[in-house]
């Protein structure tokens, strides 16, 4: 990953210099206009958080059954990052509801669902930093528990329908229902994901540096001892 | 000491985290769109004037998405500053102990 960090990360600051570009030249829908342009961060903010939500579920299941610090170290640095794209998305949501629907907030099954799903791994990074000695354990069936509730966040909004779109607009803007919508929705998409990706390694060397660094603090004390 | 950084941002997402959910009940009682006093008008004959304007929206949404990344992205870089501190000074102290007094054997340090 150190090799490919430099590169992917002008990659991604490439496709986020021309994300603008292409989500200008989009089409407006037709009953949304303007607004509707949100859409181009607000749904890849969402696929950041499912990815780290994922990340942190699978870390987290081994580090809870097989006691490994390295897959604890992912998921804590998983979780911080579906806090982080989970913000975006739970922001950029209501910003354009209040245009679409005329709330900020409409107590939609999938954004309340949405809401504690993301309070779920904001409570993990409260265990982790309060939580004092095993509390990795305790954050890491948190993280299981986030993951597992993720999949009925996402079909949600089809069980019960609500004013909330349908998860199928994303496969129809992809197959042409909007035609020159698919293009801005792939280069935020995959701007998105890469971003994550990055972050990840990033966020993943910081705890690294950290065990190493208490490793020494340890080391120090028991030569003083 | 090595966690004092992560602890006062924690602390402070905490604080936000509480505050947001300390204010859900005034958007619980905000009054229905569908109170019997009010008329309904189709949106398309609201004059312009009183049209919510949709570009600040989208500006302000994708402004904080930038700035929720940049936060992170500085917060991530001034932890790893501090650890990398941290790991010089302590890198220090055990050289100037293992030029006196026998101390910690930096042979076993990762």
């Amino acid at each position: 990953m150190k090799k490919l960090f430099v590169p992917l990360t002008i990659v991604t600051a490439a496709l986020f210099a021309y994300a603008p570009v292409a989500i200008a030249g989009a089409p407006y829908e037709s009953t949304m206009l303007l607004v509707q342009k949100i859409f181009y961060f607000h749904v890849p903010s969402w696929m950041g958080m499912y990815s780290a939500i994922a990340v942190c579920g699978g870390a987290s299941a081994v580090h809870l059954f097989k006691n490994r610090p390295a897959a604890d170290r992912l998921a804590v640095s998983a979780a911080e990052l579906a806090v982080m794209f989970g913000a975006i998305g739970l922001v950029t949501g209501p910003l354009w509801g209040r245009k679409a629907w005329g709330v900020w907030w409409s107590w939609d099954v999938r954004t309340d669902m949405a809401f504690l799903m993301w309070l779920v791994f904001v409570a993990y990074l409260l265990v982790r930093t309060y939580g004092g000695p095993g509390s990795d354990k305790l954050a890491a069936a948190m993280g299981l528990f986030g993951t597992a509730v993720s999949p009925f966040v996402y079909v949600s909004v089809n069980i019960w329908r609500t004013v909330h779109p349908l998860n199928t607009v994303v496969p129809e803007l992809i197959g042409g229902s909007m035609p020159g919508a698919g293009l801005p929705f792939a280069v935020s998409s995959f701007a998105f994901l890469l971003l994550f990706a990055l972050l990840l390694a990033l966020r993943v060397n910081l705890a690294s540096r950290q065990a190493v660094l208490d490793e020494l603090y340890l080391a120090e004390e028991d030569g003083a001892a | 000491m090595k966690g004092s950084a992560t602890r006062i941002m924690m602390r402070r997402v905490a604080g936000a985290a509480i505050a947001l959910l300390l204010s859900v009940p005034l958007f619980a009682f905000q009054p229905s769109a569908g109170q019997e006093s009010f008329k309904a008008v189709p949106i398309d004959q609201i004059p312009p004037t009183e049209q919510l304007p949709a570009a600040p929206l989208l500006i302000a949404a994708y402004a904080f998405a930038w700035i929720a990344v940049f936060f992170y992205v500085w917060t991530v870089w001034r932890r790893l500053n501090k650890v990398e501190t941290e790991m010089r000074a302590l890198e220090r102290r055990q050289s100037h102990r293992g030029e006196g007094a026998p101390g910690v054997n930096r042979t076993s340090l990762p």
